[in-house]
């Protein structure tokens, strides 16, 4: 079984590597074979698109934590110029699950913030897996007032299981951290516009995810739990998970139609890690195009407009 | 769940889970859960649900509760009709319709918080309170719009807003709406603070997940009842990720208090006079009444 390739993608890898094979034999045959090769890609292009036609929820969040897939800090070095990371709270700790600082994006300085996993086991481990304690939230807190203060815009990155359930995490007030983030962020006097790029895990996303614009990579998702987490409360068996996706609504399509999220970026064929400049340069597009959109409205109508926002969030009967 | 459990419609089927065995029937007689002593029920109600014997507080209806807490006269209901809709359709081994349903029937309450416009010591204000027994206290759609309605009416009249909490966190049969409920609610209180109306949090048994991560960590003031369970994750989620025992009282009161997160502990049967003093100190008064 190849690594880089889901479960549900077992077809596909399967065709790559009798592609693989052609051009090994390729390079000494004398019949020429390439003509085999662009119609095994054709079919491999095909069969790609039908199988991503129609993922389930259940593939699409694998999609979402696949081992390959990009990044904050992937991101933030194509997109990008002049990043200058800041670090600490400047109470307790340096939290490397959050990433943070200035940069430059076509020109102009804004803060960025993202969650980060590893992709090696010594930096998943350094980065605690993209999970944060509440140093990292009080890390992107300071620099979100610092951004409000110099009147740089904040653009959040959100990639995270969640926020991390450890016993020092609790003891330094995970719960304040994160209710802080939200109370200060519906307010802060600056344009905030946030990206699921990946798993947006609970209020461990929503930490850094209140903001005047929410969009979403067409294969990430945004949860109020996991699914496996759903599906063992719920259903008393993990391996009710892809029943548990389905119904909690987790893909970018489905939050979209609920108008939880504000748009869709799309991803390159097979997810965002088979193409990540392309990916890059498809996100930057909607960035700046975005910013564009949020400085030229004036500040207390983008803050009521976000108030209005957040407050229609959720149905009620007036019984 | 045997053969006969699973024809029936999910409508009908009693919940099980929660039900604790230790549980005296329903009448004149209860058991403590700190002492395990029986005792009068009404002996108990009279003392707010706390045992006589041990001072253990249990959980007590949001009804009863504000019931103890505001004073007789001048009491409104704010937004007592608001009910949830299940936009989603959400089902898992049951249909979160029924299970409304059922929690409507339980309870006698549409949802999981109770909110009311009245006084205390004489002194007006907006008092919440969490209905556990509605789905483990779930915030759902209808708890943020009624805790965002607390609040406006707290700014509109400019009195203080005081909230009991008593929640496992975000209602998951409501997905991503009730995840924004955090949000939602937290903006609330921003305009709250803006407008330095105070506001108090009162931490009970057991205040977890996305409630204790948004508006009930966020007051002026956070005063907590003695041994309740108050966190981000829960106990259990924390101990099969750090693979090691919780030390001795984590999560409890005691536990915050010393780390920080709270400002007290109050015994139930002693709010009403530390919370009527300490609003009456932040609105500049004389005295009490």
């Amino acid at each position: 079984m190849n690594l880089n390739f889901l479960d549900f993608e077992q077809p596909i890898a399967e065709l790559e590597a009798k592609i693989e094979e052609l051009r090994y034999v390729g390079d000494d045959a004398e019949i020429n074979i390439n003509e085999e090769i662009a119609r095994l890609q054709e079919k491999s292009r095909n069969l790609t698109k039908s199988i991503f036609a129609k993922l389930t929820p259940w593939q699409v969040s694998q999609l979402a934590r696949h081992p390959q897939r990009p990044y904050t800090l992937d991101y933030l070095e194509r997109i990008f110029t002049d990043f200058q990371e800041l670090h600490g709270d400047r109470a307790f700790a340096d939290d490397a699950a959050i990433v943070g600082g200035l940069a430059r994006l076509e020109g102009r300085p804004v803060m960025v913030i993202g969650q980060q996993k590893g992709r090696d086991t010594q930096e998943k481990i350094r980065r605690n897996f993209g999970m944060p304690r509440p140093e990292g939230y009080r890390k992107a807190l300071r620099l979100m007032h610092m951004a409000e203060k110099f009147g740089l815009p904040v653009l959040t990155f959100i990639d995270t299981p969640g926020a991390y359930p450890g016993i020092g995490a609790e003891e330094r007030g995970q719960s304040e951290a994160i209710a802080r983030n939200l109370f200060v962020m519906a307010e802060l006097r600056t344009p905030i516009l946030c990206t699921v790029i990946g798993e947006g895990g609970s209020g461990g996303a929503l930490a850094i995810g209140v903001g005047d614009r929410v969009f979403m990579l067409q294969h990430g998702t945004y949860s109020v739990i996991s699914p496996e987490g759903c599906a063992s409360i719920l259903w008393k068996s993990a391996d009710k998970a892809p029943d548990a996706a389905e119904a909690l609504g987790i893909t970018a399509e489905r939050l979209k139609e609920l108008g939880l999220v504000d748009g869709i970026i799309p991803e390159p064929l097979g997810g965002a890690h088979r193409d990540i400049e392309q990916m890059a340069a498809t996100l930057k597009q909607t960035l700046v195009q975005q910013l564009d959109l949020l400085e030229r409205t004036p500040m207390d109508k983008l803050l009521s407009e976000r108030y209005q926002r957040l407050m229609s969030y959720g149905h009620v009967k007036e019984g | 769940m045997s053969w006969f459990e699973k024809l029936m419609p999910s409508r009908i089927r009693t919940e099980r889970n929660g039900v604790d065995k230790r549980q005296v029937p329903e009448g004149i007689w209860s058991q403590c859960n700190g002492c395990n002593q029986i005792l009068y029920r009404a002996e108990l109600e009279r003392n707010l649900d706390v045992c006589p014997k041990c001072n253990y507080h249990m959980r007590i209806d949001a009804r009863r509760r504000l019931d103890g807490f505001l004073d007789p006269e001048s009491r409104e209901e704010i937004a007592p009709h608001l009910e949830p809709i299940d936009e989603l359709r959400f089902k898992d081994s049951k249909k979160y319709k029924d299970r409304i349903t059922q929690a409507q029937k339980a309870t006698g309450e549409k949802d999981a918080l109770v909110v009311m416009r009245g006084q205390v010591l004489g002194l007006p204000l907006v008092a919440a309170a969490f209905e556990f027994k509605f789905m483990g206290g779930s915030m759902g759609a209808v708890v943020g719009e009624k805790f965002v309605r607390a609040v406006n009416v707290s700014l509109e009249h400019h009195i203080p807003l005081v909230c009991f909490s008593a929640s496992g966190g975000a209602r998951m049969q409501e997905a991503l709406f009730s995840l924004m409920q955090m949000a939602k609610t937290s903006a609330a209180l921003a305009r709250l603070a803006d407008a330095r109306v105070p506001f108090v949090s009162v931490l009970t048994d057991p205040t977890m997940g996305g409630v204790s991560a948004s508006f009930a960590m966020l007051g002026d003031i956070h005063v907590a009842e003695p041994n309740a369970l108050i966190g981000f994750a829960g106990p259990r989620v924390i101990e099969q990720t750090v693979r090691e025992k919780l030390p001795e009282g984590f999560q409890r009161s005691e536990f915050l208090l010393e780390h920080g997160a709270i400002d007290m502990i109050v015994d139930r049967r002693e709010l009403r006079p530390r919370i009527g003093e300490l609003l009456a100190m932040l609105g500049k008064r004389a005295s009490v009444a």
